[in-house]
């Protein structure tokens, strides 16, 4: 249904200061398909996804957006078809749910418009997918962590838009809640062909999940493509330097990482880690 | 209970009931705020050391003459009730913007030096450089852009952290206000009169000399912050998630600043900086209003609210008058202790 829009990254720098994070790096999202993007700490994973949402202009190279120059759109038009959810975002004091997961339309509304039929539909939905309908009337304030990421993605769904990038939105949740909200983005993807760009830190959960997985390392793309040919022992020591056996998940099937770390490890004689 | 505009087919739908419910007690608390600023606005054309009815008071605004009452309520109460209103407005929306902008109740300009700087720069023109009130009025508007712009340059380094501007800000203020304090201790008495004006805000004094300039900055900032009100709002969700909503976050900020900063500083010109009044108005609106929306016509009304009824208060309430500044600083004092204590036992940082 959306699988039309294509997000292309091309020989990308990126940095802060006179510190580069990002060197020179390609990637082409596949449209209508989930990617995750995995990487040590300070790898830059989460600058590239601020850049491929015109949050940080590149240095060199550039991201094209259906072929545009990401840097060169108009805010509020980029806004319609790529959202985004930051890391922390931080709810106004006082919002109630309802509100928050409202402002999830702004850029579809014109200075002086009403609120139309269509915004109050899309805002429904988002409450409904996100099982969070029956908050709505809530303080956001008074929500519980779990509660909280689930409202911020009702915002992003609330948005429409047929790209959605998400920085990492599984961070603070237990267990059964992040498998809840990439639950929830599978749905998403299924359901409406979002295509679905997200940071993740669990390699097994972004195996399980990713039907296309990136993996970045000191800056620098390190591969592409399907989890089970992406994700193998040597790629984790190179990626993380950290050794591990790499087994088909028994639920799944899809790679599970087991860490191999200097205890607990039976008889095997861990090799040195070369970085 | 309000019929709900939007998709008939749909069954009931508890988000737009939310909506539809909150944005009718939103009006009906703006409705209820203006009423109280005309009426005590009505009230203070009427009540004085003379009471004139209100059939007076309308004849004089219709320009009739009026014996006696043409002049105490053509040239004294109305200018200066007008002058309470636009004031308590700009200092209102003034404070809000930045308060919103900044996402912390003690940013408002009064506490970051901005009012503080035209208080010096007017204090400085009266009684070292001897000029007129026009100029006063100009050196205190270029005073307060100037130190705002000074704030924003030592707060900033990759970026403005609003932390750090509001120390800073507040360490300018406490500078230039000991400029103040040292140019009054060495002020000739006859200049003390009008430069005391500069320390807490009076609207002693007030003409229609000091309205219109004042009326013409509301017209013109008043509806370009209006007009950013929106991104700010979005903008209190972090910079980034603005953005993806579609806000030019830079721009926003550019223009809610400088417009603010205006209104401010024409406001300072005209009255002084009424204390705490721009500091006030934000939270008392946010109390009342709830969080999530636009504050800047809620704080508007509750500014001009705030310095008419402290107006008079300071006037009649007591054995001497009082000029505004002294009751709205009592008023304010109280709440900037609370603002600082609760921080404290919350453990958060400002």
């Amino acid at each position: 249904m959306t699988d039309a829009h294509s997000l292309v990254v091309e020989g990308i720098t990126l940095g802060y200061g006179d510190r580069t994070v990002i060197d020179d790096l390609d990637l082409v999202v596949p449209p209508g398909r989930i990617t995750a993007i995995v990487g040590a700490n300070a790898c830059g994973k989460s600058t590239l996804l601020r850049a491929m949402s015109r949050l940080l202009a590149p240095r060199g190279g550039q991201v094209l957006l259906d072929g545009k120059a990401l840097h060169r759109l108009p805010t509020k038009e980029v806004a319609r078809t790529l959202g985004l959810l930051p890391q922390s975002p931080v709810a106004p004091e006082g919002i109630v749910v309802g509100d928050l997961v409202s402002r999830g339309r702004s850029p579809h509304q014109r200075i002086m418009a009403r609120w139309s039929a269509e915004d109050s539909a899309a805002v429904s939905e988002a409450l409904r997918m996100t099982d969070t309908l029956e908050l709505a009337d809530r303080a956001v304030d008074e929500l519980s962590g779990g509660q909280r990421q689930r409202v911020w993605i009702a915002m992003a769904l609330a948005q429409q838009t047929d790209v959605l990038l998400l920085d990492e939105p599984t961070t603070f949740l237990d267990v059964s809640h992040q498998v809840d909200v990439l639950d929830l983005l599978t749905d998403l993807n299924r359901d409406r062909g979002t295509t679905i760009v997200m940071v993740l830190h669990d390699l097994n959960l972004a195996a399980r999940y990713a039907d296309h997985l990136v993996t970045v390392r000191a800056g620098k793309l390190h591969a592409a493509g399907d989890p089970g040919e992406v994700l193998t022992a040597e790629a984790v020591r190179e990626v993380f330097g950290m050794n591990c056996q790499v087994v088909p998940d028994a639920v799944s099937g899809k790679p599970l990482v087991i860490p191999i770390g200097r205890h607990h490890v039976g008889d095997l004689t861990p090799a040195p880690v070369e970085v | 209970m309000t019929t709900t505009v939007g998709a008939p087919a749909r069954e009931v739908d508890p988000v737009a009931r939310g909506r539809a419910r909150r944005t009718a007690r939103r009006a009906g608390v703006i409705a209820v705020l203006a009423v109280l600023v005309v009426g005590v606005y009505a009230l203070s054309l009427m009540v004085g050391n003379t009471f004139y009815g209100p059939g007076e008071v309308i004849d004089v605004i219709r320009g009739e003459i009026v014996p006696g009452a043409s002049f105490t309520v053509g040239e004294l109460r109305l200018p200066r009730a007008s002058l309470a209103v636009l004031a308590g407005a700009a200092f209102g929306i003034g404070g809000v913007t930045f308060q919103t902008m900044l996402r912390n109740p003690l940013a408002a300009p009064d506490i970051i030096g901005i009012s503080s700087g035209a208080s010096a720069a007017a204090v400085l023109g009266i009684v070292v450089l001897e000029v007129g009130e026009g100029t006063v009025s100009l050196l205190a508007i270029s005073a307060a852009l100037a130190t705002a712009v000074l704030i924003y340059l030592l707060a900033f380094r990759d970026g403005v952290v609003g932390t750090r501007l509001i120390l800073i800000g507040i360490g300018v203020a406490a500078m230039l206000d000991s400029v103040v304090s040292y140019i009054m201790l060495r002020a000739a008495v006859w200049d003390l009169q009008t430069a005391m004006r500069w320390l807490t805000g009076s609207l002693n004094n007030a003409s229609w000399e000091q309205v219109t300039p004042l009326l013409l900055a509301m017209l013109v900032a008043g509806p370009v912050l209006l007009g950013q009100s929106r991104g700010l709002v979005l903008m209190q969700q972090g910079d980034d998630s603005a953005s993806a909503l579609g806000v030019r976050v830079e721009r926003t900020r550019l223009v809610s600043i400088v417009a603010a900063v205006a209104l401010i500083a024409f406001a300072t010109a005209a009255a002084g900086p009424i204390a705490f009044v721009a500091f006030l108005s934000g939270p008392i609106a946010a109390r009342i209003i709830g969080g999530g929306t636009s504050l800047m016509i809620p704080a508007a009304l509750v500014g001009s609210l705030l310095v008419l009824s402290a107006d008079l208060l300071g006037q009649f309430a007591f054995e001497n008058r009082y000029p505004v500044g002294v009751i709205t600083g009592a008023l304010g004092a109280p709440y900037l202790v609370y603002l600082l204590i609760r921080t404290n036992r919350s453990g958060g940082s400002l």
